[in-house]
């Protein structure tokens, strides 16, 4: 039984940025949309860890984008294919105190990831979640996820039942359309399946999966029609196959069969002709090659089919080689050089184009193989692992060099420090000292706005003065000469013109004095500034070689180990993928065998038929 | 014979598609596993290239010293952008040049880190040029210096783009706190 199709409107989008508000979000973002998967995962992890770590996460400009950050956390891990992952991130959203909207977008997104996992009980509980609101360029897919997963756990008329709604929904033509008539066709309504199937092969649409999708609509209708002897609506199922579309192959073949069946041979050699001159590695173009001869045969035409049987034994044996060729190059470990190629892989057909290297003839044969999904995910999986065999690599570099610059940076500061520190000692008592007179003279000011102490205020000159008068005074004092009391008088004259000045100009000194400490002040300012930059400089040198050797040979350790996992898990999945491609090129080059055998005897038949027409004179061409 | 090679064929033909090898059905579960095993080292090297990040950032470019630029184009811009040039006091920083990859992610609003590095705290200048071509064809480019002060803490610069026409600066450099 045919599967059913998956819509791509399933793939994985990031969230949009506009009107971004944090830096780093939009960091990740910038990785993501390239498709940069561990980088984004990187980025965003660090920022929402930082983010929850924080005392007042609303202050923080994450918080702007937090929900949308959780769900982009989930679809970068998915596109990352760490399913585990995404499913505890959506879960984590899906439980959290989130809105309506929110919540039932998380559902879908988890029934989507138990889905792709093949885990259609998980894949239905979470659908079930799904109530209330939800957003509305997701509603069409919900449903169209929900009939999948009804399809897949055996309940078509439950899926048929969900398709119906959603004939006509913007995205998913074609699809829903098909997956209507395959839900019909397993529920057993054979009818309106081959009805539904027959309208969704006339989908139109100008993208290639919409084209592609009606392809496959049709050649299911057309083999149905086939199997039951419906040769001429088989045949026009057929022809309504895109010609250059990847049934197109199988169409021609399958025409020529719906011909053939109702015995008009003359037409069915149209498509087989055309298919012959195909690839020669594909399947169908290689049945064409056995076919083709047969309907000549059935044409009386022996000595034609004879020719093209001889030449179908030489193209079968040259594939043979080629297939030989192949298993034996994929032994010789070609097959997994040529896939981690960076040419390769800047290209997403690169399957496609796998097969046009000159080094890696072994892809001839494995086209459908790797278009599979279990073949995909594990040749994804051993590209993953080479680049982080490469990151790691280039990281165990990277210690290396991190080594260097501390040891260049120990080798740098420690001779210098000592000294600096003396200086920084010496300087560092200065400015204490300096930094006392100051808060001295602050308390001295503030002490005299209450009571005014005019002589605090004197200049040094008059300070001097001052003490020079007071020991005069008391010189005089111990004399007994007659001039004493003039010269006391005169002492005291000086005494009080000192006094009158400091008392007069008192508010003009004090004002003056506090203009001074504000001036001081802004000087002080500027030192702590820079007494504190020092302090950050001297602190920044130490810490510019000083704790690192825990972390390095920490995570030095963690590299080693993470390189071996990789190596082991590189060399185990890389022996997987060869075995199973070595595998199907043997079971290509069976058939290969298989069809040379009927080819062998068909040539020997044809020839002799053909002779014995000649000599009975018969119409043999 | 003729027989033989119908049936032969129309069996092979009504199997409906190519199936996959049935080597790979017994190799599916191992590869299943192989898919647990390559999640749980994924998350491993994940939760490295996080701590590696911290002690890089701590040991190359510390807080005092750190200035990190950021490009982005206004909303809406269509122009493309082929280069970018950033001097910081006179000295090249980086000259970036653009996939078509990058400026699409960049058109779709994320932001690019162009540029990590150390400065001295205080006063510095940052010069920004671009080119690239307008809708029409044409070439174009632009030239801008702005001062910006270092602090202690790290400086985070954001550079923003904007064509011709779309009546912004064609660039702007501000602050992201």
């Amino acid at each position: 039984m045919p599967g059913f199709a998956l819509a791509t409107v399933l793939a994985v989008q990031p969230s949009s940025a506009a009107d971004l508000k944090d830096l780093y979000f939009g960091e990740a973002l910038y990785h993501a949309y390239q498709g940069q998967y561990f980088e984004a995962l990187e980025r965003l992890d660090a920022e929402l860890a930082q983010h929850r770590r924080l005392d007042e996460p609303q202050l923080d400009s994450l918080q702007y984008h937090v929900g949308q950050a959780e769900f982009s956390v989930g679809d970068f891990e998915l596109s990352y294919r760490m399913h585990h992952r995404a499913g505890r991130a959506i879960r984590a959203v899906l439980e959290g105190n989130v809105d309506e909207l929110v919540r039932n977008e998380a559902a879908f997104r988890l029934a989507r990831i138990h889905f792709q996992k093949g885990q259609m009980e998980s894949a239905l509980e979470a659908l079930d979640r799904i109530d209330g609101k939800v957003p509305e360029a997701i509603r069409d897919e919900i449903e169209f996820l929900r009939a999948n997963v009804y399809l897949a756990v055996g309940r078509p008329a439950d899926a048929a039942d969900v398709l119906k709604g959603l004939q006509g929904a913007k995205g998913l033509s074609g699809f829903a359309a098909y997956n209507l008539g395959i839900a019909e066709l397993q529920a057993g309504r054979s009818k309106e399946a081959l009805q539904q199937l027959d309208k969704a092969g006339q989908s139109k649409g100008a993208d290639r999966a919409t084209a592609a999708i009606a392809d496959k609509s049709n050649m299911v209708l057309g083999r149905l029609m086939l199997e039951s002897a419906n040769f001429e609506r088989a045949q026009k199922s057929f022809d309504h196959v895109h010609l250059e579309g990847p049934y197109s192959n199988q169409a021609l073949l399958s025409a020529g069969w719906a011909y053939a069946s109702a015995e008009n041979y003359e037409r069915a050699l149209v498509p087989w002709n055309l298919l012959i001159q195909r690839d020669a590695t594909d399947s169908a173009v290689q049945e064409a090659k056995l076919a083709l001869p047969y309907a000549y045969a059935k044409l009386n035409a022996y000595g034609r089919a004879a020719l093209l049987y001889d030449q179908a034994l030489g193209s079968f044996g040259e594939e043979i080689t080629k297939v030989d060729a192949s298993i034996k190059s994929i032994r010789e470990g070609r097959f997994l050089e040529a896939l981690v190629r960076e040419e390769i892989r800047q290209d997403k057909e690169w399957v496609v184009r796998l097969r046009a290297l000159p080094a890696a003839p072994e892809t001839y044969y494995l086209t459908t193989l790797m278009a599979s999904h279990d073949f995909q995910t594990a040749l994804q999986n051993y590209l993953d692992m080479e680049d982080l065999r490469k990151k790691l690599v280039a990281w165990q570099t990277n210690f290396d060099a991190f080594d260097d610059i501390i040891g260049l940076r120990r080798a740098n500061y420690e001779p210098l420090l000592p000294a600096v520190d003396a200086q920084f000692r010496e300087l560092d008592s200065q400015i204490r000292l300096r930094m006392e007179q100051r808060d001295n003279l602050e308390k001295r000011l503030q002490a005299i706005l209450t009571a005014p102490r005019p002589d605090l205020l004197a200049t040094a000159d008059e300070r001097i003065d001052l003490e020079r008068l007071r020991k005069i005074q008391v010189a005089l004092k111990a004399t007994n000469d007659p001039q004493t009391a003039a010269l006391q008088k005169r002492v005291q004259y000086l005494q009080g013109a000192l006094s009158w000045g400091l008392r007069t100009e008192y508010h003009e000194r004090l004002t003056q004095a506090h203009k001074h400490l504000r001036a001081l002040n802004e000087d002080v300012a500027v030192l702590k500034a820079r007494y504190e930059a020092f302090v950050r400089t001297r602190q920044a040198a130490v810490h510019s070689y000083v704790g690192y050797d825990l972390p390095i040979n920490r995570l030095r350790t963690r590299v080693r180990e993470s390189l071996q996992q990789v190596n082991t898990l590189m060399a185990r999945q890389g022996q997987l993928i060869e075995t199973v491609a070595i595998n199907e090129l043997k079971t290509r080059g069976e058939r290969l065998e298989r069809y040379q055998t009927q080819a062998r005897y068909a040539v020997a038949d044809s020839y002799d038929r053909a002779t014995r027409l000649q000599m009975g004179g018969g119409g043999g061409r | 014979m003729s027989q033989a090679i119908r049936s032969f064929l129309l069996s092979t033909l009504l199997c409906i598609c190519v199936a996959p090898a049935s080597a790979q059905d017994a190799y599916r579960e191992q590869m299943k596993g192989l898919d647990e095993q390559v999640q749980e080292v994924k998350s491993d090297v994940l939760s490295i290239a996080a701590e590696l990040t911290q002690l890089e950032e701590k040991l190359l470019y510390p807080s005092n010293t750190h200035v990190a630029v950021f490009v982005t184009l206004a909303q809406g811009e269509t122009f493309r952008l082929d280069a970018v040039q950033v001097h910081i006091d006179g000295q090249l920083a980086t000259h970036y040049i653009y996939s078509f990859k990058e400026l699409e992610a960049l058109q779709k609003g994320s932001v690019q880190r162009i540029y990590t590095g150390n400065v001295a705290t205080g006063s510095h200048e940052i010069e920004v040029s671009l080119s690239g071509k307008l809708p029409s064809g044409k070439d174009y480019s632009h030239t801008q210096r702005f001062p910006f002060s270092k602090d202690v803490g790290p400086k985070l610069l954001n550079v923003t783009l904007a064509g011709p026409d779309s009546g912004k600066p064609a660039i702007d450099v501000g602050d992201w706190h």
